[in-house]
């Protein structure tokens, strides 16, 4: 089984390396400040014993509140999983940087998140629309889209 | 004399038979050599993520046959496994294996389409493919007889499965399971030491282990790449830890590493439905599940290893009678990141049959 790793455990040792990330454990999940993710993303992928190869998915969610991005990592190796959010507070500029130069699998994946929920990744080497077409105006699965 | 050249863009697609739907590849080429590829996609976006928040749970599930309409049935157990989850509910043993029988039979019928097409990308027009369809019409009948569908199944319910298999299922089944390895031998005849096909697919459009590992590809493309990762081994679900079975694996990565993989999967998914057989229990096949499924507040995953790869549901629930939201994480989509590198460098011809080999299927691509 593809155990998961206990959030609490994963979210003190990243506050020990990266204090700036502020990680505190939410559910299974570690929820990290959005400006940090790229260097706790680095942490999770290049410490030995976590090794998280596969990036399963980058998603994220409309809470009215903020926009949530979920990360889903698996280690393919050590076989165990686990999920990291980053949340945006600012709805008109919301954005956070991203992991494509670690994991290639973000390409589509951060395109899509930016097309269709408005979430600008810097750093992604071609963040264009994905599934919509290029001057399709708004972001359709925010919950405040109306087609 | 200096010759003056310049590359040439030309558009693949969107309408052309080698896209299998409705897909573009933006290639640049210099004489016949691709020095750049862009894959344009989205015409088949009917945004199935939105429309799963203005529906019920049960709602959905029918829409789900419409993403990989290739592996329908695999798409309605990745959705209703992730509610299950979500909500917590149990499913008889028998509508477990009733759903191994089902995921296995669809993981057949899809790579049979995947190989046949790559065998029609190859130049092999038609008939290689229509000794595929033969094998698949036969799975399409035995869908039929369970639920009355050949294409969108709407078969698997929260709790197990909408009914029981009818009493001409399980003999009708025996019969495909004893005749098909005979068609895979047929297969192998026609393909395997072929050498058109080798020399087209040989050491063509390789994807390398550690690009693989990289770029999250799943399934046959990343087994085919020397990756030894298949959902129903690492994370079992459903009764799969009761079954033995191999996961093939390539050494190449390239375009005949990956049919090779396809056809040995069929072997095994026969060796899984003669065990499954063997062991399905008698009893119920839907627990009590009320109509309208109100999961509590929270958040779930559930993923299955589909015929394409790892296909995934997150789905969140604010405590009402439709997801919050629904993200299905689809194997084809993500597989293709790597097209572009596959295709560097070689002819166009070649991208036909690399991006065939990759074995997409639009609905899910596009959701």
């Amino acid at each position: 089984m593809t155990a998961p790793l206990a959030s609490s455990e994963i979210a003190q040792r990243i506050g020990k390396e990266l204090l700036q990330a502020e990680p505190r454990a939410e559910g299974d999940a570690v929820v990290v400040e959005p400006g940090s993710i790229l260097e706790v993303a680095r942490f999770l992928r290049e410490t030995p014993d976590l090794d998280f190869d596969y990036l399963v998915s980058i998603t994220a969610v409309d809470r009215w509140d903020y926009l949530e991005v979920v990360y889903r990592l698996v280690s393919r190796g050590h076989n165990h999983s686990l999920v990291v959010k980053a949340r945006c507070g600012d709805r008109d500029n919301a954005g956070l940087p991203s992991v494509v130069g670690l994991w290639r699998g973000a390409d589509f994946q951060e395109r899509e998140v930016f097309d269709l929920m408005g979430i600008r990744f810097e750093g992604h080497p071609n963040l264009r629309r994905i599934l919509t077409w290029d001057g399709f105006e708004g972001h359709p699965l925010r919950k405040d889209f109306l087609g | 004399m200096m010759i003056r050249t310049e590359p040439v863009v030309i558009n693949m697609g969107p309408q052309h038979p080698s896209t299998h739907g409705v897909f573009r590849m933006r290639v640049t080429l210099d004489g016949e050599v691709i020095i750049d590829m862009e894959p344009v996609f989205g015409y088949l976006h009917r945004g199935i993520e939105k429309l799963a928040e203005s529906r019920t749970y049960t709602q959905f599930i029918p829409m789900t046959d419409r993403l990989d309409y290739l592996a329908s049935m695999s798409n309605n157990l990745g959705y209703v496994l992730a509610v299950e989850k979500l909500a917590g509910i149990s499913v008889p043993p028998r509508a477990e294996y009733l759903r191994v029988i089902m995921a296995e039979m669809m993981r057949i019928s899809s790579h049979l389409m995947a190989v046949g097409f790559f065998i029609n990308d190859c130049g092999a027009l038609a008939t290689p493919l229509l000794y595929m369809y033969r094998e698949r019409e036969k799975l399409l009948d035995l869908f039929e007889m369970v639920c009355g569908q050949r294409l969108t199944y709407n078969y698997m319910r929260f709790g197990g499965v909408s009914h029981d298999v009818p009493p001409e299922f399980l003999p009708a089944l025996k019969r495909f399971v004893a005749e098909m390895p005979g068609f895979i031998d047929e297969y192998d005849q026609l393909l395997a030491e072929n050498e058109i096909l080798l020399v087209r697919a040989q050491g063509v459009g390789i994807l390398p282990r550690e690009l693989a590992l990289n770029a999250s590809v799943s399934g046959p493309v990343a087994r085919a790449s020397g990756i030894e990762w298949d959902i129903r081994r690492a994370d079992p679900y459903l009764v799969y830890d009761k079954f033995d079975f191999d996961i093939p694996t390539g050494t190449v990565g390239d375009c005949y590493d990956r049919y090779r993989v396809r056809i040995l999967e069929m072997r095994q998914s026969l060796r899984i439905l003669v065990q499954a057989i063997e062991q399905l229990p008698e009893g119920p096949v839907r627990s009590e599940v009320p109509h309208l499924v109100r999961p509590p507040e929270g958040e779930a995953y559930g993923h299955i290893e589909a015929p394409k790869g790892e296909l995934g549901f997150y789905l969140v629930s604010d405590g009402s009678i439709a997801p919050y939201r629904c993200h299905i994480r689809a194997p084809s989509f993500i597989n293709m990141t790597t097209l572009r590198d596959m295709v560097l460098g070689w002819k166009l011809a070649d991208a036909i049959i690399i991006f065939g080999s990759i074995d997409i299927v639009l609905g899910e691509v596009d959701r």
